[in-house]
């Protein structure tokens, strides 16, 4: 990811200022300070397993860049995501009763799960666009709601999918094609589709103009809540998305599922460059986000180097940092 | 100023409280932190349990049960308890030990029956009934174990949970068991009590140690996130796992003979049940039952694992 990364900004970059390249810096730092601290760091098992547990916040975090880009936010993903997963489990325990561990009961749940948060994302869109709530106050409630269902699902506890339909599934996250697992594999082409999109069809420019300005982008008749639902419904799919790849992990879900996520995603975001107050977005910037944050707590965790109660300082610096960076030229912008 | 007026709200609650209840049925409050943890849900549903049965044998009384996210939410619950229910007792699970001291003492003062359950207050002497697990015991059991069953110079790694003093008491009676051992312990870290942080956790441990012969995973929530990286790396063979609380999947693996998982230590949850049946026979007999009743860890083994296997328990 790194690679193509580089090679994008190089390709991009009529000149590499410090806005551009403030991330990669960052990404660069805690890479080498990784190497120095352990020498598994670099080793395939860990590369593999913080490429592969920065996909769920990944592909939901590609999905919140067009969101925020067109001048919006959505604090339930992660609320959304335990719902989902908890839904995707209790179908496919009940499937499982009458069809058997079978592969239609697996693409059953997969199936139930994209279009649960497609319609999550609806409902979330629709309040905002059609009932004209601020974005804030709707993804605040919903967060709530979804988080409450999912408990209420749970009754409380775990929610765990059959023992058998489990390992059926289990390779969707542990298996994978030349040593490069499914989740990696998944937010690679995602991430890559993302930046596609964004940079090179008229919906990406849309969402930028409506962020930017969104008064201006309606007199250029540019279909203003449509592009905006739009950006809630792509959310609320990849967060489903996100979902067909966590469930096969621990085969569980339960209130604590997902805590955070949308924090996470939304930091991953910011570092990666794209404005909070929206009107534009970077993918890739998104992509080293992730990489950054997920560096953070593997760093933390393979190190005595701090005391495990200030790993949340530690990564709260590094956040402020990886956009500090940015800023200084900002101003000059 | 709203300090002094819920002061006399609660005042005029406890006042009024008791006289309308002498005529009518005894009320019982209940208050328990929200299901947020496995071992918080199975809290939740003894609970419910427990007060759907209290209703059955005792009809002349009222259970009120509440559940709360935070400690500030959870004052605000008493206070409307005293307030508009007019509570004879209360049993309640102070989220935080600090914060909630203040407005239980001031509604043990006002005459109600006061039963704490686990976490103990800052203050002593408040509560009528004080029912607890022993968390110093819940650690040192692992450590026992461990120092029986492990040979010098072996390495543990420990998972902690939510830092809070249940927490340090744990770690404190683990630490206090092995000392002497000769058990190497190479790293602490915050697993949360949550499945996802502990299984990215014990990846990263698994990357970083060549050799781990034990993990204290002190959580059956964290044993399972911990099992499931364990067996990613394919190390099974190489260290044994001991979680705790008494999760049923847990046990099962246990009663099975699982190599990888060989005891587990309780902490149960339904010590809720046991708070809230000693509080009713607390009003309604006139056998003393005031003092703390402090419920101990057990270790479960295969030979025992039967009688910790709860067939409808969510957890």
């Amino acid at each position: 990811m790194t690679m193509a990364t580089a090679v994008k900004t190089q390709s991009q970059g009529r000149r590499l200022d410090l806005q551009v390249i403030g991330p990669i810096i960052a990404l660069i730092a805690l890479i080498l300070i990784g190497m120095a601290l352990n020498s598994n760091f670099l080793s395939y098992a860990n590369i593999t397993n913080v490429l592969a547990r920065s996909a769920f916040i990944g592909i939901i975090a590609v999905g919140m860049t067009f969101v925020i880009t067109a001048g919006g936010l959505d604090l339930s993903v992660g609320s959304m995501a335990a719902f989902v997963a908890g839904l995707m489990i209790l179908v496919m325990n009940v499937l499982t009763d009458t069809m058997g561990v079978t592969l239609p009961v697996i693409l059953l749940g997969i199936a139930l799960a994209l279009i649960a948060g497609v319609i999550a994302g609806l409902i979330n869109g629709l309040l905002i666009t059609k009932v004209g709530i601020e974005a804030f106050i709707v993804t605040l409630g919903t967060m709530g709601i979804y988080r409450s269902l999912i408990t209420w699902l749970a009754d409380g506890g775990t929610l765990s999918l059959g023992f058998e339909m489990r390992e059926l599934y289990r390779p969707v996250y542990y298996g994978g094609i030349m040593g490069i697992s499914w989740p990696i594999i998944a937010f690679v082409v995602i991430a890559i589709l993302g930046e596609v999109v964004m940079r090179h069809t008229a919906f990406g420019r849309h969402c930028a103009a409506i962020g930017s300005n969104e008064r201006v982008a309606r007199y250029s008749s540019i279909a203003v809540l449509k592009v905006r639902l739009a950006t809630y419904v792509l959310l609320g799919l990849l967060v489903g998305f996100a979902v067909v790849m966590y469930v096969p992990r621990l085969g569980s879900a339960s209130a604590s599922t997902g805590l955070l996520w949308e924090l996470e995603a939304i930091a991953a975001v910011i570092i990666g460059g794209t404005l909070l107050k929206g009107g534009f977005g970077r993918i890739w910037g998104t992509v080293v986000g992730v990489l950054i944050l997920s560096l953070i707590g593997n760093i933390l965790n393979l190190t005595d180097f701090v005391s495990p109660y200030l790993n949340g300082a530690i990564q709260g610096v590094v956040i402020v940092l990886a956009v500090v960076l940015q800023r200084k030229s900002a101003a000059d912008r | 100023m709203t300090k002094t007026l819920i002061a006399t709200t609660a005042l005029i609650g406890a006042l009024t409280g008791p006289l309308v209840s002498t005529a009518m049925a005894e009320t019982i409050g209940i208050s328990i932190p929200a299901a947020t943890h496995g071992w918080a849900g199975a809290l939740n549903y003894h609970a419910k349990r427990t007060v759907e049965m209290m209703k059955e044998t005792h009809p002349d009384m009222d259970f009120v049960l509440t559940t709360t996210p935070d400690s500030g939410r959870q004052v605000s619950d008493l206070e409307d308890m005293v307030a508009t229910r007019g509570i004879d007792a209360l049993v309640v699970l102070p989220f935080e030990s600090e914060p909630l001291t203040g407005p239980i003492k001031r509604i043990a003062e006002s005459g109600v029956w006061v039963t704490v359950v686990d976490r103990g207050l800052a203050q002593e002497g408040i509560e009528n009934l004080y029912v607890a697990g022993d968390n110093t015991s819940f650690g040192e059991t692992a450590g026992d174990y461990f120092a029986q069953n492990l040979a010098q110079g072996d390495k543990v790694v420990v998972m902690r949970g939510i830092p809070s003093t249940v927490d340090n008491e744990r770690v404190a009676g683990f630490e206090a068991a092995l000392e002497g051992s000769g058990i190497d312990v190479v790293a602490m870290d915050h697993g949360n009590w949550n499945r996802d942080t502990a299984f990215t956790l014990m990846q990263d441990y698994l990357s970083r140690f060549p050799q781990i012969d034990a993990v204290w995973a002190a959580d059956d929530d964290q044993a399972v996130g911990a099992l499931a990286a364990i067996s990613q790396a394919g190390r099974e063979d190489e260290m044994i796992v001991v979680g705790g609380a008494g999760m049923k999947e847990m046990v099962e693996r246990i009663s099975n003979n699982d190599k990888t998982v060989p005891v587990d230590v309780t902490y149960p949850p339904a010590m809720i049940s046991t708070a809230i049946e000693m509080t009713v026979l607390g009003l309604t007999s006139d056998a003393p039952l005031g003092g703390s009743f402090v419920i101990s860890s057990e270790l479960i083994t295969p030979d025992n694992a039967a009688d910790f296997y709860f067939e409808d328990s969510p957890y």
